[in-house]
């Protein structure tokens, strides 16, 4: 008998679209922490690697508090971080979430915190790490899920210092501009960045003053105030922008940025160079 | 919904160049891209960018020698504009501040590329690419064009007519990846898709992880045919392990290739006596794999490429990316010892059939880059014609959806470009089962009204995307591993009948486990697993087309050699394959060659290097 009441009263109140949605994506979210649970149960054998990877997922049930996730990959010659990191999303948890695309150190999208420094994923070999090995978000910045970070503040400002060439004096349309071999040199290591913001979390400055402009932007304005091909106006204006409250001489010299730069571009002496073209612009003045 | 009058899609370098050109014709543009902009693979690209600058080239001569080196599987109209338009447009990134190498009297310097009468491969040491995108990235900055980043376009928002010619684009749907919400963009002028390669149908690529041919499997789907898809290029210099790509800038300084016997093969074996490492790259990559075959390979992989006798200073000069990627990822320091290379899926010449103004046969839909096939590499694309032609097609496919007039287009486009002579052409292999209704291409009913296609796109796309993440079911990871493998294994620089037949049984099985695909992770924030599975779908399509066009086409043409065809056969195959969704089965036909240039008709000669 009451086993026809419930089902009467399930009649007559039929569950909705969302509540039979939310059922439903519950009742997944518990399955897969169950697969979860089952791989961290795997045995270590000889040939694997343990990496630890930081988790946190705002919108799932069990990931609101950030943990970290031991993953056994199997340990191949020439295995790279994010080599590991793959292995680990495809075989054990495809919820692993972390942003790479070109797997040669030009994309820039892989910087992470590995073992307690900034590095790319896919140019960091495990075998030159010391075991297990711990990966986290880049430092410094909000972290939207597991080893993704927001990168707003960094793009705003790389924005903030007018990153493109100007000139008010170019030559035909069909004619290049002439830029000695000596210059370009100058310039070569600058325009090498690839915005992956290993330098900017690696900053104590940059952490500590949420408007400083920090280590990339400030190369990339080193990039153009350098260039000769923009004129010495333009390098004028550029040096104004960066010897702004929150410029150049916010950087106290602590070389971690450039530790930390893949791109190997030296970071604190172009920051330094720009301070002594900044004093020099201002002598001619007085 | 947001509504713009050019939506560009991608945001690699035929993307920024086509936004620039729309913006300069006065239409508000917006990019959405599932990358950051400086995050696409045009990064990536090393060797440098072709152009007619100096006394004693022309484009004339660029144009011929990419007819040849296309095999005369180009379009003469397409490969003209290429060459005519692409010294203005290198300019034009010089004058934007591009950070070229340098000659001594301070112009921008060129360097000898394979396949090429005249060194006209203009170049920033190797890392071309990097400076490209970066460049004009700057340029799409200062001009606060809308970059709409991380947001991943699954849909176009097409009208529903019968036939695709008659269709209209409207705009697309994206998935916002930070977000998760599903955003419908109307575009009141045109769509411009600039999404790239597809290099990860291979396993072993030199293209980023991005490259899934999103831009390719929506359009064909939405009714455009693809074109010449057989047509895959494999570069002969990649490293064994990763894929990552070394430089032909390398062979064009002088860099030598040995076998495992340490002769330099390419003389040795008479695959290219004239030109030896700087013949063309399909003849490349077939000698490597000859020598690797007959046991001259090291490690029955791979072969040398050494470049230690350039010296120190050309090397720190002109290749000093070359020495890190050696050393990164192969652990080899190419100052001390040659670099171990083979092979790699590199560019696909083939794509969504354009004209030389970007129009696809669907109105108000573009594309330009490697997604597209204006016909400029025909069956082999020549080193540094790739960055020319994302400027050249990406910049005149911005203009012309923003409105300007660029004339009558000379390469047609749509099923009406057939040939006459293709009555009888069987599908060699029954195709296998396709997606659900929900992934049906167009809008219900014929609608006109623009916001309403794209509306109907948006809930179209909800419906997929809730069904995917609620249901439970296969990992698209699986999946896709085996479509790699088995279009690795079977659909190659070599290749021959019996290897196609079984990669497309493994696609078509693909294709039905797709069926049952779910996504784990239920998140709505960043979800990549959701991300990656709808990539795979476009995969399988992709790859599709390329095995039934490789099939198909019995001959052997450039990049497209084949076991049982030892030979050109220009009688019969002087035309482009295309293949057109129909319903989810795909169907072949043809269309003729365009060998009739401005002033004169390319003739096919033997292509001897």
């Amino acid at each position: 008998m009451s086993t026809q009441v419930t089902e009467q009263e399930t009649e007559t109140e039929p569950e909705t679209e969302t509540d039979h949605q939310e059922r439903r994506m519950a009742e997944k979210r518990e399955r897969a922490d169950m697969r979860e649970r089952a791989e961290e149960e795997l045995d270590d054998t000889e040939e694997t690697v343990k990496i630890k990877v930081f988790r946190y997922d705002p919108e799932v049930e069990g990931k609101k508090d950030p943990r970290f996730d031991t993953f056994r990959v199997p340990f191949t010659k020439g295995m790279t971080v994010l080599d590991a990191l793959i292995y680990a999303r495809d075989h054990f948890d495809s919820s692993l979430t972390f942003r790479h695309s070109c797997r040669q150190a030009i994309c820039g999208s892989d910087a992470l915190f590995i073992n307690g420094s900034q590095r790319l994923g896919c140019k960091t070999q495990m075998s030159e790490l010391e075991w297990p090995v711990r990966i986290e978000p880049l430092p410094h910045s909000d972290v939207v899920k597991d080893l993704v970070v927001d990168m707003e503040h960094f793009y705003d400002q790389m924005e903030a210092v007018e990153p493109y060439f100007q000139t008010n004096d170019l030559p035909a349309a069909d004619e290049e501009q002439r830029q000695s071999r000596e210059n370009r040199e100058k310039v070569k290591m600058s325009t090498r960045c690839i915005w992956c913001s290993a330098c900017m979390s690696s900053c104590n400055i940059a952490a500590g003053d949420n408007e400083y402009l920090g280590p990339a932007a400030i190369n990339k304005a080193y990039r153009f105030a350098m260039d000769k091909r923009e004129g010495e106006d333009m390098k004028e204006h550029r040096l104004n922008i960066i010897e702004q409250e929150h410029g150049v001489w916010r950087c106290q010299t602590q070389f971690s940025c450039t530790e930390v730069c893949p791109k190997d571009i030296p970071l604190t002496e172009h920051i330094q160079e720009l301070k002594r073209e900044a004093v020099k612009s201002n002598l001619k003045f007085w | 919904m947001h509504e713009h009058d050019v939506i560009v899609v991608g945001a690699g370098g035929a993307g920024l160049r086509a936004a620039i050109a729309a913006h300069e014709e006065g239409a508000d543009v917006a990019m959405v891209t599932k990358l950051h902009p400086v995050r696409s693979h045009t990064g990536a690209a090393e060797g440098g960018i072709n152009a007619a600058l100096r006394d004693g080239d022309d484009w004339e001569l660029h144009a011929y020698d990419t007819m040849k080196g296309s095999d005369y599987l180009g379009d003469a109209p397409a490969i003209e504009t290429l060459a005519q338009d692409a010294p203005d447009e290198v300019i034009q990134l010089e004058h934007w501040g591009m950070p070229f190498s340098r000659e001594d009297d301070g112009r921008v310097s060129q360097r000898p590329f394979g396949g090429l009468s005249f060194p006209r491969t203009t170049y920033a040491g190797a890392e071309t690419g990097h400076h490209l995108l970066h460049t004009m990235y700057e340029q799409v900055v200062k001009r606060g064009i809308q970059v709409y980043d991380e947001y991943y376009v699954s849909q176009l928002a097409v009208t529903d007519h019968d036939d695709p010619t008659e269709r209209e684009c409207h705009g697309v749907v994206a998935y916002d990846i930070k977000g998760g919400e599903i955003v419908g963009f109307q575009a009141r002028n045109g769509v411009v898709l600039a999404t790239g390669g597809d290099g990860q149908v291979f396993d072993h690529t030199t293209n980023a992880v991005a490259n899934t041919g999103d831009g390719a499997a929506m359009a064909y789907r939405a009714g455009v045919p693809v074109e010449d898809m057989e047509f895959v290029q494999f570069h002969p210099t990649t490293l064994p392990s990763t894929g990552v790509l070394i430089s032909e800038g390398v062979r064009g300084e002088g860099g030598i290739l040995y076998n495992s016997e340490g002769e330099r093969f390419m003389f040795e074996y008479g695959y290219a006596n004239n030109a030896g490492e700087l013949a063309s790259r399909d003849v490349v990559a077939r000698a490597e794999l000859t020598e690797v075959n007959n046991g001259r390979g090291i490690n029955d992989e791979y072969v040398y490429l050494d470049m230690r006798h350039l010296g120190e200073e050309r090397i720190y000069d002109r290749l000093e990316n070359i020495i890190h990627l050696a050393e990164d990822f192969e652990g080899v320091d190419p100052a001390e010892e040659p670099m171990p290379v083979k092979p790699g899926q590199h560019y696909h010449m083939g794509g969504i059939e354009t004209n030389e103004h970007g129009q696809t046969c669907i109105d108000g839909l573009y594309a330009a880059g490697e997604c597209a096939c204006a016909s400029v590499h025909g069956s082999n694309r020549l080193g540094g014609n790739a960055l020319p032609e994302l400027i050249v097609f990406g910049a005149r496919a911005g203009r012309h959806a923003a409105g300007k007039d660029l004339g009558e287009a000379e390469v047609p486009t749509g099923p009406s470009a057939k040939s006459e002579d293709e009555d009888s052409l069987d599908t060699p292999v029954e195709p296998g089962a396709v997606g659900t209704s929900d992934e049906d291409v167009a809008a219900d009913g014929a609608m006109v009204d623009a916001e309403n296609v794209v509306q109907a796109a948006v809930d179209a796309e909800q419906r997929r995307i809730d069904d995917l993440l609620e249901r439970e079911g296969t990992n698209h990871a699986e999946i896709r591993e085996d479509l790699q493998k088995a279009m690795t294994e079977n659909v190659n620089v070599f290749r021959n009948k019996e290897s196609l037949k079984d990669a497309l049984e493994t696609i078509r099985e693909c294709r039905e486990r797709y069926q049952h695909v779910a996504v784990s992770d239920p998140s709505r924030t960043f979800n990549t697993d959701l991300i990656h599975t709808i990539e795979t779908r476009n995969l399988i399509d992709v790859a599709e087309t390329i095995t039934l066009g490789a099939l198909a086409r019995n001959e052997f043409r450039g990049a497209h050699w084949r076991q049982e065809h030892q030979e050109r056969k220009d009688d019969e195959w002087l035309k482009h394959t295309m293949i057109a969704w129909n319903d989810g089965t795909p169907d072949l036909y043809y269309k003729p060659v365009i060998l009739e240039g401005e002033e004169k008709e390319y003739e096919p000669k033997v292509r001897s290097y």
